[in-house]
This record gives C-alpha cells, structure tokens and sequence, in this order.
C-alpha cells in the first residue's frame, strides 16, 4: 500500500510528494525504542507518542516507511531536522496511537514483525 | 567525521560518542548500518549489526562519561568494539537481564531504559562479552558472522 493512502484515512497532508509512493508494509506500534528496533520490520510505519530526535534516528535505522506521531504530541524542532536530514517522512495527529493504527487497520495495513 | 581505513581485505572506522547528547545519540549507528549497506552486506546481516551498534551507542550516551565504538569489518564477520569510561556495571548478570534497568525516570519516560539493551545485543549477536570495572568503564565486544544471518 502506497503512502499516499495512508495519509489520506488520517487526513494527513504531505510537503514532498515523491514521499506519496513510498511503500507501507505493515505497522508497529510502541514507545519503547528498544522495541521498536528488536521487532519491528523493515517498510513499517511506526506509530508512537515519542517526539524527540531519537525517534527519527531509529525510524532510520529500521528502515521505517513513516513514522505517526499520535496523541497531539508536537515533534521537537530537532526532530523534524533529522527527519528531513534523513529523509524519513515524519507527520504528527491529534488522533490517539489506538484511533491511528485502528484508522491503519481499517485500510488493510497489519502489523509486521521483524524474521529472527 | 569516522576514520575509515581500508587495509586489504579488512575495513575499520571508528565513532566518538558523547554522553547525554540526545539529538545525535543514534547517528553512530545510523552511519554504519549505512556503510554496511554501501558494502552489500545482507540485509539480515545489518539489521542485527545496527541493533547492537545503537543499543551500544544508548548505553554509552545514557550511562557513560564518553566512549568510543569501533567497528572491523572483516570477510567473515562484523567485530563492534565499544569502550566507555564511566561508573561500569556492579552486577554485569542482573545487567543482562530482561528487564533490568538503572536509567532515570527521565530516560525512561523518553522511551529508552526499558532493560532491552543488553539483551538485545545478546540476541543479535554470534559472539559477545562484556568487562566492566566499576568506577573505570565497560569494555563490549560483538561479533556478527556474515554466514550466520538469521
């Protein structure tokens, strides 16, 4: 499933269109990045209520497809720079993380773990 | 800038990490795992690498006064040396449980400090030890097998 389907059952606008075919494979869910780095899998869109730079650095590292920031939580300035930086597309909502990966589940998106 | 050096069939490169710097904490292993890729190592193969570089990098950032990781990349596997110095760890077993954490409650409510780390690094690697003295540093070395890749 593309991005832009996506974006669109959260009403999520995007400033880069080329980030509209990127593609999702599944979904994680967790604040705990530890977590998130053990078993989430590569194209995942990872949704979370942590907001700082870190988070990007491991959305990068587990070559995440997107990462939600749910629960009306603000992205700190440094985080949106390293997502840029990174190129990682990065969005936030005032949708809570169940709302959001309810919305993901609605749209056939499913949770997807890491082999091994 | 990481010093990369390429003697034959052997590649090395070297990343400083500073303590409590939360903006960069990740960029080290960010780095590698791109080397890695840039290298065509297996995906599989990274991914492993990347956990333990970052869950080392964390520790260092979260736990230490400064250190170092230093990775060789040889035919046969990745070696990831990490040095740190800082408080060690008195009890390296409980520090290797699941579970298991001494960060603050600031850390933890950043999401990090949830007792994965060490076990984390366990799981992804083929060969791992640690030494730790306490009031000196901890000393980590993991061995990722190209072949072995899960």
């Amino acid at each position: 499933m593309k991005l832009a389907e996506v974006l669109e059952a959260l009403s999520l606008a995007v400033d880069d269109p080329e980030m509209l075919d990127i593609e999702v494979e599944g979904g994680y869910c967790s604040d705990l990045l530890s977590d998130v780095m053990a078993k989430a899998a590569a194209g995942s869109i990872w949704v979370t209520n942590q907001a700082h730079p870190n988070v990007v650095a491991v959305a990068s590292l587990i070559d995440a497809a997107a990462v939600i920031v749910a629960g009306g939580v603000q992205p700190e300035e440094g985080t949106v720079n390293k997502a840029q930086e990174l190129g990682i597309p990065l969005f936030s909502t005032d949708l809570s993380a169940f709302d959001v990966v309810g919305r993901l589940y609605e749209l056939g998106v499913r949770g997807s773990l890491r082999n091994g | 800038m990481p010093d990369v050096r390429d003697v034959g069939a052997l590649m090395s490169v070297t990343y400083d990490i500073a303590a409590r710097d939360f903006v960069r904490a990740g960029e080290a292993a960010n780095k590698l795992k791109r080397l890695l890729q840039q290298l065509g190592l297996d995906p599989a193969v990274i991914r492993r690498a990347a956990i333990a570089a970052y869950e080392a990098e964390m520790n260092i950032v979260i736990h230490s006064y400064g250190g170092q990781i230093k990775v060789d990349i040889t035919p046969e596997s990745i070696e990831i040396f990490c040095e740190d110095s800082g408080p060690g760890i008195p009890d390296i077993e409980k520090a290797l449980q699941e579970g298991y954490s001494t960060a603050s409650e600031e850390i933890r409510e950043m999401g990090f400090g949830a007792g994965m780390g060490l076990p984390n690094i366990q799981k992804s690697a083929d060969k791992f030890r640690i030494e730790s003295a306490v009031g000196r540093g901890t000393c980590l070395q993991v061995t990722i097998l190209h072949e072995a890749g899960e």
